[in-house]
């Protein structure tokens, strides 16, 4: 059947835009690339996060705060169609403070950003370090450790469960993936888009991009320029262990089966997923830094991943004006902005146009001279 | 069960396994030993704390973790025994708390 809509990109953003399409009877084909690709989407780390983000840029915090207040119901939704667990727990995040400037400029981060949204109470604390031992008192906390923010809003899910989750449910809505399919070129087709792939061609009216670093090259091709670049983020995983940590934390969460995952580095590489023994010792020397016991843990895996980076970091949706109908997004967040993308920007790219509240992220805001 | 099929002599160390020392030969891996056991499990399962025994002998299946001298979750079958090692057999999920 002639799609109404092709996405191309299976990872985090473009299956959960595919999936919210199909709930919204679209007739949606997912094109998924290469295994040997650049996989951000089988990387990720897994919170479900508020807390510190958006510095700069309010838009991006309320963005972030309009997801997380979705996840619930889409997790829900999603669950029950496809049966599968998520493991999303939304009982608060916890980012550890090592030392006293270190709490003290959380704070103020922290405070700084609550400025920025400029309505509503807060919605995280600082806790001192005593307080802090009484929420986790399975966890001994290494002697630096001199509290920590705790984000009410925060939380975790499986990343891998959420992206078989967004796959399997696009099936079960009759929606179709083609796995293996690089798009080689763009080409119009009178109003009709022709993406042309390796021995075959696809019309569809409409197209998402939402290929990662691929984006870039497919972008160009129907006037949508878009900056993006590849950050390395390296993780290692531990054995399963006896829960010990009941509330995630920036860079260190139990998971649901008991595999503790420590993150991530920010590495300027490139195109480069290798691993490194730095990333491995310094990632470990922090963990034992704040819980000196996970010393003993035995470390599993380490793997890299690359964040689809923007110039800002923030996330990038449009439509083309040149080739109205065509549509990108891309972000380096795409478990904690599933729901929003499943819900808010499938029912935008469903009706034809992105509404104003999504002109922050277009990337005209990139087109500015540099300053001398 | 299995059995040695020689004396080790002189070889012999003395290895305790949860606590009750046992004979062992210089040389051999702490997973062999254990399977010379009555008992020849090594660890239950972190979830469903099933008893598992050594099963591949190469370091591949990962089924015979042991704590050995305090260190947990080591592989059995590539630790060669020593005089006076402590080995324990490991019950479920490994616990970082105090």
């Amino acid at each position: 059947m002639r799609p109404d809509i092709v996405v191309i990109g299976g990872g985090m953003v473009g299956a959960a835009i595919a999936y919210g399409l199909a709930r919204r009877r679209q007739q949606v084909l997912l094109l998924d690339g290469e295994d040997g690709d650049f996989r951000a989407a089988r990387a990720n780390f897994g919170l479900v996060w508020l807390q510190g983000k958006g510095l700069g840029m309010p838009a991006y915090q309320g963005l972030t705060r309009r997801s997380i207040a979705l996840w619930r119901g889409f997790a829900d939704e999603l669950q029950s169609e496809t049966g599968g667990d998520l493991c999303y727990e939304q009982k608060g995040g916890l980012a550890f403070c090592l030392g006293e400037d270190a709490f003290e400029k959380r704070r103020l981060d922290l405070m700084r950003l609550h400025n920025q949204r400029g309505e509503g109470e807060a919605d995280w604390e600082m806790i001192d370090r005593a307080a802090l031992e009484r929420l986790l008192p399975k966890a001994r906390l290494g002697a630096d450790v001199s509290g920590a923010s705790l984000g009410r809003h925060d939380g975790h899910a499986n990343p891998l469960k959420l992206l078989a989750g967004l796959h399997g449910g696009l099936l079960r809505l009759g929606g179709s993936i083609r796995h293996r399919a690089r798009v080689e070129r763009i080409e119009m087709a009178g109003s009709d888009f022709r993406l042309v792939l390796d021995g075959a061609a696809l019309t569809a009216p409409r197209i998402v991009i939402a290929a990662g670093l691929g984006s870039a090259r497919l972008g160009r091709q129907v006037g949508l320029d878009v900056p993006v670049h590849p950050e390395r983020g390296q993780i290692l995983v531990t054995e399963r262990l006896a829960p010990f940590l009941p509330l995630p934390a920036s860079g260190l969460r139990q998971t649901a089966e008991g595999t503790v995952m420590i993150g991530a580095t920010k590495d300027e590489v490139g195109l480069d997923v290798s691993t490194t023994t730095e990333a491995a010792a310094s990632l470990s020397a922090k963990t034992v830094r704040t819980i000196p016991a996970l010393a003993t843990a035995r470390l599993v895996r380490q793997w890299a991943g690359l964040r689809v980076m923007t110039p800002d970091s923030y996330p990038v949706y449009a439509q083309s004006e040149s080739h109205p109908g065509a549509f990108v997004a891309l972000c380096h967040s795409g478990v904690t902005l599933a729901a929003f993308h499943a819900e808010v920007l499938a029912e935008a790219v469903a009706d034809g146009t992105l509404p104003e509240s999504f002109s922050p992220f277009h990337q005209r805001r990139f087109d500015v001279p540099k300053a001398a | 069960m299995f059995r040695k099929l020689h004396d080790p002599g002189a070889a012999a160390v003395t290895v305790h396994i949860d606590g009750r020392p046992v004979r062992a030969e210089a040389g051999e891996s702490v997973a062999a030993l254990l399977l010379r056991q009555p008992e020849g499990w090594s660890r239950t399962t972190p979830i469903s704390a099933s008893p598992r025994a050594p099963y591949c002998m190469m370091g591949v299946c990962f089924e015979c973790l042991v704590e050995i001298n305090g260190q947990g979750s080591v592989q059995a079958c590539l630790t060669p025994v020593q005089d006076g090692m402590s080995v324990v057999r490991q019950q479920g999920c490994r616990s970082v708390s105090a």
